[in-house]
């Protein structure tokens, strides 16, 4: 099924130079209740600036109905940088001769507290492709212990089986974050020639096992660069589209991050400017009203201040992207550079200068189960 | 005349939810200033530990009635123990069951929705359920014995108004139980307009929290809420198409031999 829509993008984008041609549109689009697949791309190939700002009036409007004057916040924390997948755009690929770490528990801990004294009650905990030095016990145990810090525990880790994601909820996991990096399926196996990325197919059904077994909210996402981001965001957001219609009652969100350079030496074949990136998020936000969208730190502090209220639903803030880091001085390198270094508070502080209320708590501390 | 709910008398039949305001800090200042008595709390927001200053606990006035909502559950198991975790929290037991069945229209669940009604009110909850406007589900309810049904006017933030007013006058008409509006009302006039049909009390969040000024806005409704609550206690003129001779005339012409 979501092969099916995947396939239907592809003839709406082997059509596109018709498509482009109805530009004059834009404006009766942006104003329709419903907008098909068609218009979406519309709008997303869009480049004026007069209608990125009717995108963006609309996007404020169904972003205040549906989440309010809300941004709720949330810190990665990475719990080890062993990888072995050799993604060449990634700081800590597996071909990368750089010391690697792991928390061990004492140090998690540690993390936890340094991390809650920040106020935050939402986690993500991310590791590197990699269940040999990462297990799936390493992550249930991280779980665990988060639960009694954190209300809200995601990860960012490798796809699991639908059964190890029962075993993570029932421990205390809300939600599971998984990019696809790219949907092409081609530059896909072309990053990903070998080792535990390379299987398109089974990572592209992570969110689907993840809502199987019960978490409550999954994001979908692209790197945005690696591959023609027309064709990515468009396909990110139907993907986001197919999750809501077969899991209407499950929170789904999706997010934008742009590749920020991890000094791999690797060069991106696109670049995604500050104004089509709005327009992104505007677009899945006229396209999915009701769908979460996430912003990182990779964004500098002034482009996160400007998009409050705008489409974003979700920040983070504080982020460091060594392994821990929050505790400790004594860290690794970086997956990516973040761009928007302030503290916690320095965002909270921001947002209510924007009329907006950082929220922190977003479900039940210690789950229902 | 307050509305009366389980014994205790509400005065102000505007209640007002919580999840969307931009401040806090704006909820003692409603409740002191303009007399708004309850205030629905999502348990999911609730967290007790978290820094003094962000948790709502620390801006809900002791003497107002707290509401708790399941927002977030999936399923009437879900809204239960969402329901006894936050009776636990704030010692309210009043709580509205809100389970979504869907989260871009937001439309609730009825029949989930009557499973934890059921659970609830035998736990000796004060039930107060989210449902779709539907006259059949409000007597069930009615007679499961919940303190009151909250119908909605149209889906949740849709700033719609009463959009389904035949469905929802049927529910005010048929049951004996006070009727909630809850969702949809946008705009002052929206509510005057519930009152005025005779819903017992109305529920207001988005309208509030994303206004420019949500507690000049909470006035506007507070206003609009009495309003239409007098002209509905005094009984509104039925709406005619052609002129009517007032009563002194009719008087006179009979007057005249």
């Amino acid at each position: 099924m979501l092969r099916e829509i995947l396939k239907e993008a592809d003839e709406i984008l082997r059509k596109s130079h018709v498509l482009e041609n109805k530009g004059g549109n834009v404006r009766k689009i942006i104003d329709k209740d419903k907008i098909s697949k068609e218009d979406l791309f519309i709008l997303l190939t869009d480049n004026s600036d007069e209608t990125l700002i009717l995108m963006a009036n609309k996007a404020k409007r169904l972003t205040e109905r549906y989440f309010g004057k809300v941004i709720t916040l949330f810190t990665p924390l990475y719990l080890s940088n062993y990888c072995l997948s050799p993604c060449e755009y990634c700081g800590f690929s597996a071909k990368l001769q750089i010391p690697r770490k792991k928390l061990k528990e004492e140090e998690i801990i540690r993390e936890y507290e340094a991390i809650k004294q920040t106020s935050i009650d939402s986690i993500l905990l991310l590791t590197g492709c990699d269940k040999i030095n990462t297990p799936f016990e390493y992550i249930l145990y991280a779980v665990k212990l988060a639960k009694k810090y954190f209300s809200e525990i995601s990860i960012e880790a490798y796809p699991m089986e639908e059964e190890e994601y029962r075993v993570l909820v029932k421990e205390g996991l809300t939600g599971v974050v998984q990019y696809q990096e790219t949907y092409n399926e081609e530059t896909y196996k072309k990053l990903h020639p070998v080792g535990p990325k390379s299987d398109y197919e089974y990572r592209l059904h992570t969110q689907e096992r993840a809502l199987n077994a019960g978490v409550y909210e999954v994001t979908v996402g692209v790197l945005l660069g690696i591959n023609d981001p027309y064709e990515d965001v468009f396909k990110s957001i139907l993907h986001a589209e197919y999750l809501s219609q077969k899991y209407p009652k499950a929170e789904i969100n999706i997010s934008f991050p742009r590749f920020r350079d991890p000094k791999t030496g690797f060069k991106p074949k696109y670049q995604v400017n500050e104004k089509l990136l709005l327009r992104f998020i505007f677009c899945a936000r006229i396209y999915l009203p009701h769908v979460g969208i996430t912003i990182s730190t990779r964004e500098n502090s002034r482009f996160r201040d400007n998009i409050i209220g705008y489409g974003v639903t979700k920040m983070s803030a504080g982020s460091k992207t060594t392994v821990g880091g929050y505790a400790q001085t004594e860290t690794t390198s970086v997956q990516f550079e973040t761009d928007d270094r302030r503290t916690v508070n320095e965002v909270i502080n921001a947002i209510k200068n924007r009329g907006y209320r950082p929220e922190f708590t977003n479900w039940i501390k210690g789950g229902l189960y | 005349m307050g509305l009366i709910i389980d014994n205790t008398i509400i005065n102000n039949r505007l209640f007002v939810g919580t999840g969307k305001l931009p401040d806090y800090s704006v909820i003692p200042k409603m409740h002191e200033e303009l007399k708004i008595e309850v205030f629905a709390v999502a348990v999911r927001r609730i967290n007790p530990e978290i820094n003094k200053g962000y948790s709502i606990l620390d801006f809900l006035p002791k003497t107002a009635k707290i509401m708790i909502n399941t927002s977030g559950a999936r399923n009437h198991k879900e809204a239960v123990k969402i329901a006894e975790i936050g009776r636990e929290l704030t010692g309210s037991d009043w709580v509205k069951i809100e389970i979504s069945g869907e989260l871009k229209y937001l439309l609730p669940d009825n029949e989930e929705t009557i499973k934890a009604a059921e659970i609830l009110v035998k736990d000796g909850f004060k039930v107060f359920p989210y449902i779709s406007p539907d006259l059949i589900v409000a007597k069930k309810l009615e007679e499961i014995g919940v303190s009151a049904v909250m119908p909605l006017g149209s889906p949740i933030g849709s700033n719609k108004g009463i959009d389904c007013e035949t469905l929802l006058k049927a529910i005010i008409n048929e049951i004996s139980i006070p009727v909630i509006i809850d969702a949809g009302i946008g705009r002052p006039s929206h509510a005057s307009k519930a009152m005025e049909l005779g819903a017992d009390a109305v529920l207001i969040n988005t309208a509030i929290a994303t206004s420019n000024d949500p507690f000049k806005m909470a006035e506007a409704f507070n206003l609009a809420v009495k309003a239409g609550r007098i002209a509905y206690e005094i009984g509104l003129p039925e709406e005619k198409d052609y002129a009517d001779a007032s009563s002194p005339l009719i008087d006179f012409i009979k007057g005249i031999r």
